[in-house]
């Protein structure tokens, strides 16, 4: 009897396809969240979108805010550690969470580093805007991945042009002659292997969802549309109007993504979504996307 | 060619088509609760089991998952989908489809941190079979009709109650097809 092997690591990522993780910051909002028919939840501290407003350095979220999140459902849970912080991972390891998000939205600890994340017996989950990026993380062992999209903004063009990125540059590999794949690994900086195997495969060898920017029903169907496996919600639901109304027509739309007479239903009087900040009025030293190497 | 349906609420839906169709059927990815009459057996995939329920009674699909039970056609549930088949679910008053005569008990061997990979020995399919238990139920009680197929540890982790088949692992997460091949042999007996 073996824990914390690749295929039970990868395969909990699997059991989350065609679902939504929401972000929630205490007990309350984990219930509504797991009513509202959520995959997993992301316990936090706050929301991308007030992280954001705080300024100043974000950290993990304090343990019995975890704890209380762990307690009130039966789904499983996910906690944010910094880039590269060990013992943050630790932590939340020890603790039993399900799942740690080595996260950008988070500042980071380490600015060369990320984490070894074959070491531990949890698995993680990792952002990504090119197959470069994605393929680093793999082979540090990340179990699955997601866009970096721009958190706590409600603007999907970001998870969009990643989404898009990674997976052309997927097909691209897959048409490739083997030849001329060893150039290819160094041009994006992604270990070989792993690029050999993925061109076996047809795709990347683990989950990846969209997160960062989904703020409407629609938002969430287009990424399902582009690709996604699954759709990480954050500051969008529980900055809504009807946070349970909001976040239940979101599970309905990644569910039926491709059913557009049901999404104009469930779009009706969701109330004003989150305000939403355009990309271009961001300074450089707060686009969280460029956090992780 | 046995069409089986594939129960694409949430989950692991790909794999178990792969499955499928490695054993020589047709898989039929059901998302609507019409396409249940073009299916000679379904899979109930693993997943969250509580997420799949909320979609299951959004879009009306209970009565027509009992129906599609009680005229005696197979179904087989992996991990959530062994939850929502079941009789009891230990903690819940109400069970979710119900219908085989089995308790259940979630998350029994505890968070993700303890899911594992073990080897079991599966009465009449397989011997050393590699089994992926991800925060995985098992079978805490099994009615004197069901036919208890796998156990860990003295745990049930698999059973077959007439039509209905359910285990508490992924056999969608390894490509070792026995069970899948099993289970459209079930289907096949119901057909002829």
């Amino acid at each position: 009897m073996k824990t914390g092997t690749e295929r039970v690591k990868r395969g909990m990522a699997e059991m989350q396809k065609g679902g939504v993780i929401m972000d929630v910051v205490n007990a309350e909002q984990a219930k509504i969240a797991e009513e509202a028919g959520a995959v997993a939840v992301m316990a936090l501290e706050r929301v991308p979108s007030d992280i954001r407003a705080a300024g100043g350095v974000a950290r993990m979220a304090d343990p019995r805010i975890v704890e209380e999140v762990m307690n009130a459902v039966t789904i499983p849970v996910m906690a944010k550690a910094r880039i590269g912080h060990i013992v943050e991972a630790r932590v939340l390891e020890a603790m039993g969470v399900d799942y740690i998000d080595e996260s950008e939205v988070l500042t980071p600890a380490d600015e060369e580093y990320h984490l070894n994340k074959r070491d531990y017996t949890v698995p993680f989950v990792c952002g990504c805007r090119d197959l470069g990026e994605a393929a680093r993380r793999i082979g540090e062992g990340a179990s699955m991945l997601r866009t970096k999209g721009e958190p706590g903004t409600g603007n999907i063009v970001e998870a969009v042009r990643h989404m898009r990125k990674v997976n052309a540059q997927v097909r691209k590999l897959v048409n490739m002659n083997a030849d001329e794949v060893m150039t290819e690994a160094k041009l994006l900086g992604a270990p070989y292997e792993l690029l050999l195997e993925i061109k076996e495969l047809g795709r990347l060898p683990v989950v990846n969802f969209a997160a960062g920017g989904v703020a409407t029903p629609a938002d969430a169907a287009l990424m399902m549309e582009l690709g996604a496996d699954g759709v990480f919600v954050g500051s969008g639901i529980f900055k809504s109007d009807n946070p349970a109304k909001f976040a239940r027509a979101i599970v309905e739309a990644t569910t039926h993504y491709q059913d557009y007479k049901l999404i104009a239903e469930l779009s009706k009087e969701l109330g004003t979504p989150m305000k939403g900040i355009e990309i271009s009025t961001l300074a450089p030293e707060a686009r969280m996307q460029e956090r992780g190497w | 060619m046995i069409k089986v349906g594939v129960l694409a609420l949430q989950g692991a839906v790909r794999e178990h088509v792969q499955a499928i169709e490695a054993c020589g059927a047709e898989a039929v990815v059901i998302k609507k609760k019409e396409q249940l009459a073009n299916v000679e057996g379904l899979v109930m995939p693993g997943g969250e089991s509580t997420a799949i329920r909320r979609l299951i009674d959004k879009y009306d699909f209970m009565d027509e998952l009992k129906k599609f039970a009680q005229a005696g056609k197979p179904m087989f549930g992996t991990c959530a989908g062994l939850i929502l088949l079941a009789r009891n679910v230990v903690g819940h008053d109400e069970p979710h489809i119900g219908v085989m005569d089995v308790t259940v008990e979630r998350n029994s061997f505890g968070r993700q941190r303890e899911s594992f990979e073990a080897n079991l020995t599966i009465s009449g399919i397989a011997e050393n079979y590699n089994a992926v238990f991800i925060r995985a139920p098992h079978i805490v009680n099994a009615g004197e009709n069901v036919e208890i197929l796998a156990k860990h540890h003295e745990r049930i982790v698999m059973a077959r109650d007439g039509n209905l088949l359910g285990c508490s692992f992924h056999p969608e997460l390894t490509d070792d097809y026995r069970i899948t091949a099993y289970f459209i042999e079930m289907i096949k007996e119901t057909i002829v």
